[in-house]
C-alpha cells in the first residue's frame, strides 16, 4: 500500500515540476530512443534475412560463377553447367535434391496484357523441395515435363497480377518471350523483401528457358542443392569443389572458379554484423544513460533540498526513514522510467519513420520485446543506483532540523 | 507495540492514573561549534491524561527542546522519559516514528500542510504512515475535518485556505490518529488575534472533552486558556501552576473545579459530554477506528 502511496506522491511531484522532470529525462529519454530506434531497424533487416534463408533452409548450398577475389580470373571466361550440376548429383554423396537456377529476363503477355520483364527461372523438379516454396494452385513442374520438353510455366503471384490472370491463371496460354506456354500452376506468396519481389517469377522446365535465353545463359547458371543434412554441407561442401575443379580442369595454384555458398554461413556472417553494430549502439546507450542518471540525482538532490521541510513533517507524523527512502527512491525510478517510456515511443517512432523514408522496401521496423523489457530494466537501475544517494539524504534529515528548514 | 487507547479506557480509569508524561532528571545537551549548550538541565515534570498544559519561557529557555522531547522528535542526554509507561529514551528510530504516529499529534506554527495537496489528503497523512487501508482513512480523515468544521473546504489546497483554516486542518491531521497528546508549538504565532481566539476555542474544546493538551508558547494570553501553566528558564522549570480561572475552565466547569485541586477524571468525562456536543460521537468514533488499528499493528 504505501507503495502506491509512493508512487501517486511521486507522480505528483513529477506533474508538479512538469518542465523540470522532462528535462531532467531527457538524457534517459535520448539513450532509450537511440537504442529502441536502432534496434527496431537492425532487428527488422534481421527478420527479413533470417525469413528469407530459412524459407531456403539451413543446409541449402548454392553454386555461383563468380570469384570472390584476384583480377587474374576476371578476364577469363567464367562458366557453370547443368552438365556440371548433373556431374555432382552422380559424384557427390549427400545431397537430396539438385537444380539449375537460369536466370533471365523476359517479357510475358497475355492477351493484351503484357508484364515488363518478368524474372524467368529455368528449374528441374526439385526446385520447391530445395527452396520450400511450394505452389499453391495447380501444380509444379514434373519430370515428364522436362523429358517431354513440354512448354509449360508455374507463375509468382505477382506475374498472375499483372497478366490479370486471375482465377483462371491455370490453363492460360501466355507467351514469355516469344514462346507460348500454358500455365500449370500457382506458387504460393513470398512477400517483398529488401526491394526484391519474391514473387515476381515465372519458372519454366530448364530445358524451355536454355531455349528461350540461348547457350550462352545456359553456360553461366546458379546451381541449387540441398544436403541431406546441415550436419552433411562441408562433406558435401568439399565434393562439390573436387567434382568442380576436375571438370573445370583447374591447376593446383588456380583458385576457384566458382563460389559454394553456404546459406548458415551468410547468416552467421550478416549476424555478427548486426551483432557488432548492436554493440556499438549499446556502448552509446550507456554513456547516454549514465548522463541521464547523473540528471536524475542532480534533480533529485535539488527536489530533498526543496522539501525539506515536507521530509520533516513526515517524520513528525510517523514516517520511519525507510519510508522517505523509499519515497525518494521510488520518485526517482519513476522520473527515469516515465523516460524510459517515453523514449520508447519516441525511438519506436524514429525506427518506424525511418524505415519509411529509406530508399527501397526497407523491411519495417521491429521492436522486440526484449529491447523494451531490457530498457526499462536500465532505467530502474539508472533510476535506484542514481536515486539512492539523494533518497539517503532525505531519510537521514534529522526532523527537528528539517521542520525548522527555511 | 503496547499502546494503550487513550479515550477508549478513559471512563474507566477513575483511580488516579498513572501519568501519561513521565520525565525524570532529563538533560539534554547541544554542541554549537565548540560550546556545550544546556538546552535542558534536569527537568522533572508528570502530566497525566486529560491535562490542558501550556509551558512558557522565552526564546533559548528550553520549552521548544521539552517540546521536541516530549514529541519524541528528540531523545535525551541524560534521564528518563516515559510516555504511557514506554521508555522511550531507548528507543530506536523507527519505534519513535511508531510511537509519534500512534500518541503524538503535532500542530506547528506555520502549518506545515503539503503543498498542491488537498486538505483531506493533508489530514490523512498520519494514516498512510499507519499503513491503514485508503478508505478507512478517508472515512476518518473526513470525520476529523468534520470535527474542526472545515468540511466545505476539504477538497482545497492550502493556498486556498487562510491561515486560521489552514490551522484547522493541521489540526484535524494532528487529531485524525486519535494521539493521546496534542502537542502544539505556538499554534497562534502566525495568525491574526481573531483567528487566533478561535483556534485556541477549538484547543479548549478538545481540553474539555479529554484530550491532553501541550500548548507551546510564550504568549501569557494563550497560556491563560491552559489549567497548569509550566514555565520554564535555562533548561529548568521555574514554575508549574494549577489556573484555577483558565478560560477553558470557566465556561465549563460552573464551580465544580475547585482552586488547586487536582483535575477529577470523572468529572473531566462528565464535562465532556456535556459540553461539547460532539462526545458522543466521538466515543463511537473511537470503537469504529479500535478494530482497523489493532490490525495494522
Amino acid at each position: 500500500m504505501i507503495l502506491l502511496e509512493n508512487l501517486i506522491i511521486a507522480l505528483s511531484a513529477l506533474r508538479a515540476n512538469l518542465m523540470r522532470s522532462l528535462l531532467t529525462m531527457l538524457g534517459v529519454i535520448i539513450g532509450v530512443a537511440a537504442v529502441i530506434a536502432v534496434v527496431s531497424i537492425v532487428q527488422g533487416l534481421q527478420n527479413v534475412i533470417t525469413q528469407q534463408f530459412q524459407s531456403g533452409g539451413s543446409n541449402t548450398i548454392t553454386v555461383v560463377p563468380f570469384v570472390q577475389q584476384g583480377p587474374s580470373l576476371v578476364a577469363r571466361q567464367l562458366k557453370l553447367t547443368w552438365e556440371d550440376g548433373q556431374a555432382i548429383r552422380e559424384r557427390v554423396r549427400g545431397i537430396e535434391g539438385i537444380t539449375p537456377l537460369l536466370v533471365g529476363q523476359a517479357t510475358a503477355k497475355y492477351r493484351e496484357n503484357q508484364h515488363r520483364p518478368a524474372q524467368i527461372f529455368g528449374v528441374i523438379e526439385d526446385y520447391p523441395e530445395i527452396n520450400n516454396h511450394v505452389v499453391e494452385r495447380g501444380r509444379f513442374l514434373l519430370r515428364v515435363d522436362l523429358e517431354l520438353r513440354r512448354k509449360v510455366a508455374v507463375l509468382g503471384r505477382t506475374v498472375v497480377e499483372q497478366l490479370e490472370l486471375g482465377s483462371e491463371a491455370i490453363g492460360a496460354e501466355i507467351y514469355v518471350g516469344n514462346v507460348p506456354v500454358t500455365v500449370i500452376g500457382v506458387m504460393e506468396e513470398r512477400g517483398t523483401a529488401l526491394g526484391q519481389d519474391s514473387d515476381d517469377l515465372v519458372f519454366l522446365p530448364y530445358d524451355t528457358a536454355e531455349q528461350i535465353f540461348g547457350r550462352l545463359a545456359a553456360d553461366r547458371i546458379f546451381l541449387q542443392m540441398k544436403a541431406e543434412s546441415a550436419e552433411a554441407v562441408p562433406e558435401v561442401r568439399d565434393g562439390i569443389e573436387r567434382v568442380l575443379r576436375e571438370r573445370h580442369g583447374l591447376g593446383e595454384d588456380e583458385e576457384n572458379d566458382f563460389t559454394i555458398q553456404v546459406q548458415d554461413q551468410l547468416l552467421e556472417t550478416i549476424t555478427s554484423v548486426i551483432g557488432s553494430v548492436t554493440a556499438v549502439v549499446a556502448a552509446v546507450v550507456g554513456v547516454a544513460l549514465i548522463v541521464g542518471g547523473i540528471g536524475i540525482m542532480n534533480i533529485m538532490l535539488v527536489s530533498v533540498t526543496e522539501r525539506t521541510r515536507e521530509i520533516g513533517l513526515r517524520k513528525s507524523v510517523g514516517a520511519t526513514k525507510r519510508d522517505v527512502l523509499l519515497q525518494f527512491l521510488i520518485e526517482a525510478v519513476v522520473l527515469s522510467l516515465v523516460g524510459g517510456i517515453i523514449g520508447t515511443l519516441l525511438g519506436w517512432g524514429i525506427g518506424a519513420l525511418a524505415a519509411f523514408l529509406l530508399p527501397g522496401d526497407w523491411p519495417a521496423a521491429y521492436v522486440p520485446w526484449w529491447a523494451v523489457a531490457v530498457a526499462f530494466g536500465f532505467c530502474t537501475l539508472v533510476g535506484v543506483v542514481f536515486g539512492i544517494y539523494p533518497a539517503g539524504k532525505a531519510a537521514a534529515l534529522d526532523p527537528i532540523e528539517a521542520l525548522r528548514y527555511e | 507495540m503496547a499502546v494503550a487507547e487513550p479515550r477508549a479506557e478513559r471512563g474507566a480509569t477513575a483511580a488516579p492514573s498513572p501519568a501519561l508524561i513521565e520525565v525524570r532528571g532529563v538533560h539534554k545537551l547541544y554542541t554549537v561549534g565548540s560550546q556545550e549548550v544546556r538546552a535542558l538541565d534536569g527537568v522533572d515534570l508528570d502530566i497525566r491524561r486529560g491535562e490542558y498544559v501550556a509551558i512558557m519561557g522565552a526564546s533559548g529557555s528550553g520549552k521548544s527542546t521539552l517540546m521536541n522531547l516530549i514529541g519524541c522528535l528528540d531523545t535525551p542526554t541524560r534521564g528518563s522519559y516515559r510516555l504511557d509507561g514506554l521508555a522511550v529514551e531507548r528507543l530506536r528510530d523507527e519505534e519513535l516514528a511508531r510511537v509519534r504516529n500512534r500518541q503524538i499529534g503535532f500542530v506547528f506554527q506555520t502549518f506545515h500542510l503539503l503543498p498542491r495537496t488537498t486538505a483531506l489528503a493533508n489530514v490523512e497523512l498520519p494514516l498512510v504512515y499507519a499503513r491503514m487501508p485508503r478508505g478507512e482513512r478517508h472515512e476518518l480523515a473526513r470525520k476529523a475535518i468534520a470535527e474542526v468544521g472545515l468540511s466545505e473546504r476539504s477538497h482545497h489546497t492550502p493556498n486556498e485556505l487562510s491561515g486560521g483554516q489552514r490551522q484547522r486542518v493541521a489540526i484535524a491531521r494532528a487529531l485524525v490518529n486519535q494521539p493521546s497528546i496534542l502537542l502544539a508549538d505556538e499554534p497562534t504565532g502566525n495568525l491574526d488575534s481573531t483567528t487566533s481566539d478561535e483556534i485556541m476555542e477549538l484547543f479548549d474544546r478538545l481540553a474539555a472533552a479529554g484530550k491532553t493538551v501541550i500548548l507551546v508558547t510564550h504568549e501569557d494570553d494563550i497560556a491563560e486558556h491552559a489549567r497548569r501553566v509550566i514555565v520554564m528558564r535555562d533548561g529548568k522549570v521555574i514554575s508549574d501552576r494549577q489556573q484555577p480561572g483558565s478560560r477553558a475552565a470557566r465556561p465549563t466547569d460552573g464551580g465544580a473545579i475547585e482552586a488547586n485541586a487536582e483535575p477529577d477524571p470523572d468529572d473531566e468525562a462528565a464535562d465532556a459530554e456535556s459540553v461539547v456536543g460532539s462526545g458522543a460521537d466521538e466515543a463511537e468514533e473511537v470503537a469504529a477506528v479500535e478494530p482497523a488499528q489493532g490490525d495494522s499493528r
